[in-house]
């Protein structure tokens, strides 16, 4: 089963539930998709013991045999390809390693080259469950295609948390497409819930079963159990807006290591999913 | 063109909810002459705090997308072979996987295969009741090239930016990737606003190190800095190795979240936040008057 960790918002507490997810588990996979910024080895703290590196491919010119026709710049539809008369200028940023170019080249001049975008990083946690992440390299700009490769570590037999980066775009989008189900964290603030919505929408379009956890959790703003309501959406947990959760978090420890009620309300929120995601039967893929 | 005499700030933080909004909020309100611009695309809020009184929508469109004419397609399998992406499968496009290369339009033998526009969100050219220029975007779920998304919006806005206005603030998103990237081109100074948690700190320092391959001038802004002061005073004194500059220093305050229900600037609430917004502003001013200097110094 997958279950991944998602919020419009930032900063809600995505990686705080997952990994209290995975670290309640026994033999857990937890995967960190937030390939820009990711945070659960800070609190789940593995002992690492591998690192890939991931590339992208990237067109390369064979001057020998290019005659400068024009033809890769007008099938590229990134603009990575730039024709200067002498030469053809490849800017690698704007390349999506589509092939396009290297297909329709009429002097076969292209071949494809392999570019290093980042690692991904596996190691152990709890004893015997499993953490893998994904680090992109500082000033690369395109994280689906390390999301991609992280998410390869998904599991089939043990439970499968995967936490996803920020926003509803593309990353969000690779990230939580092939869950079995989706658990949307927000926190009781106008911005929160906003960004909650926006999630909602994008987990409707693609119809992925989910329910929400509110954390931050205050009555001053009974705006989100009201929507949820509404909407009919499960509301899965409250987790109090508490200054010692906060505190321990800054330090990397999660709010299961110190508060056993916490642990038991994960493991029954576990639960529930796993009964809805065996009673829909999507299960099946 | 009066143009550049504004200068143009931008906050980011790396990871999300350390208060970039609530910070570019507090400073930018202690300013009349400006223009603010939301870049958070996936999920803009700063929306939601400054009321906007009209607006004009626009339509963006961040790429084009396949769609294979079944009547014309004879099925031979080409572009399923060809599509890096893994979008097209049983002779159909999976729209979500579409990443717009039109690939297998152009390799299609028998021409089956449209490839159009799409339309992937849209931005609000927005008036606040004083005038104030305000803009803000909405990526449709799932798309992609919230890049370029965000320097349409920033084109749209310094479309309209007249010789009075003195900055432009923008919210960026969080992250290191494309839309963060996008925010940052033509930027006079970044304010990065952190947290005392290990996850703030980590994403700061991936943060700093794509500011410094720009060459960008930029502070940071410790925000909660009493949840955990042992590592305030290490992320202080990290900055002090680095030369870094500190612009100040927020309390926890939990009353945050009222501030934003009731739409009005923490600094109205908490006297403290008031007095760092102050302090904050004054620094920035001074580090814009100091590279100007400093450029024309060099020059």
């Amino acid at each position: 089963m997958i279950i991944s960790i998602a919020s419009g918002k930032g900063g809600t507490g995505k990686t705080t539930v997952a990994a209290s997810m995975a670290s309640v588990l026994n033999c857990s996979v937890y995967i960190d998709c937030d390939v820009e910024e990711p945070n659960g080895h800070l609190m789940l703290k593995p002992e690492f013991k591998n690192e890939e590196t991931v590339y992208k491919l990237l067109p390369k010119i064979d001057y020998n045999k290019c005659n400068l026709c024009g033809r890769c710049v007008d099938v590229c539809e990134f603009n990575a390809l730039i024709n200067i008369k002498f030469e053809i200028v490849i800017i690698e940023e704007l390349c999506h390693s589509c092939g396009a170019c290297s297909y329709f080249c009429p002097g076969k001049a292209i071949t494809e080259v392999e570019k290093e975008i980042g690692v991904v990083r596996s190691g152990m946690f709890n004893g015997n469950s499993f953490f893998f992440d994904g680090l992109l390299r500082v000033g690369e700009v395109s994280a689906v295609p390390l999301i991609k490769k992280v998410k390869e570590k998904t599991s089939t037999k043990n439970i499968t948390i995967i936490d996803s980066p920020p926003g509803t775009s593309c990353s969000m989008v690779e990230t939580v497409k092939d869950s079995d189900y989706c658990v949307l964290v927000t926190e009781s603030s106008p911005f929160g819930l906003s960004d909650l919505k926006l999630a909602v929408g994008v987990l409707k379009t693609i119809n992925i079963p989910f329910g929400v956890i509110i954390n931050k959790y205050s009555e001053n703003f009974p705006d989100t159990e009201k929507y949820l309501k509404e909407e009919n959406i499960r509301l899965l947990l409250k987790i109090p807006f508490d200054r010692e959760i906060a505190e321990n978090y800054s330090k990397g420890i999660l709010p299961v290591e110190l508060s056993e009620k916490l642990k038991e309300e994960f493991l029954s929120v576990l639960n529930e999913i796993r009964v809805e995601v065996e009673s829909t039967g999507i299960n099946a893929g | 063109m009066p143009g550049n005499n504004y200068k143009q700030i931008v906050f980011l933080s790396g990871k999300g909810g350390t208060g970039k909004t609530t910070m570019a909020f507090a400073v930018s309100s202690l300013i009349k002459d400006k223009v603010l611009i939301d870049c958070d695309v996936d999920a803009a809020n700063l929306y939601l705090l400054v009321d906007p009184v009209s607006q004009r929508e626009y339509q963006f469109s961040g790429g084009k997308k396949a769609f294979i004419q079944k009547e014309k397609c004879n099925e031979c399998g080409l572009c399923e072979t060809l599509c890096r992406f893994g979008a097209i499968k049983n002779f159909t496009v999976d729209f979500l996987n579409c990443e717009g290369c039109g690939f297998c339009a152009r390799a299609c033998p028998s021409e089956a295969i449209l490839f159009e526009k799409n339309i992937s969100g849209s931005y609000f050219d927005c008036r606040l009741d004083d005038k104030t220029g305000f803009y803000y975007a909405r990526l449709f779920p799932g798309e992609g090239n919230s890049g370029k998304l965000v320097s349409e919006i920033k084109k749209k806005a310094k479309e309209s930016i007249n010789g009075s206005v003195k900055y432009v603030f923008i919210d960026g998103p969080p992250g290191i990737g494309c839309p963060v990237n996008a925010s940052i081109a033509e930027t006079d100074f970044v304010v990065l606003v952190t947290e005392p948690s290990l996850s703030g700190v980590h994403d700061l320092k991936r943060l700093i190190q794509l500011l410094q391959r720009f060459n960008l001038k930029f502070g940071v802004i410790i925000n909660k800095h009493d949840l955990n002061p042992g590592l305030t005073s290490e992320i202080e004194l990290y900055l002090q190795n680095e030369k870094l500059p500190l612009l100040g220093k927020y309390p926890f305050d939990k009353r945050i979240a009222e501030s934003i229900k009731k739409k009005i600037p923490v600094t109205e609430i908490n006297k403290e936040y008031k007095i760092v917004s102050e302090n904050v502003l004054n620094r920035l001013e001074n580090y814009l008057a100091e590279s100007k200097k400093q450029k024309l110094m060099e020059q």
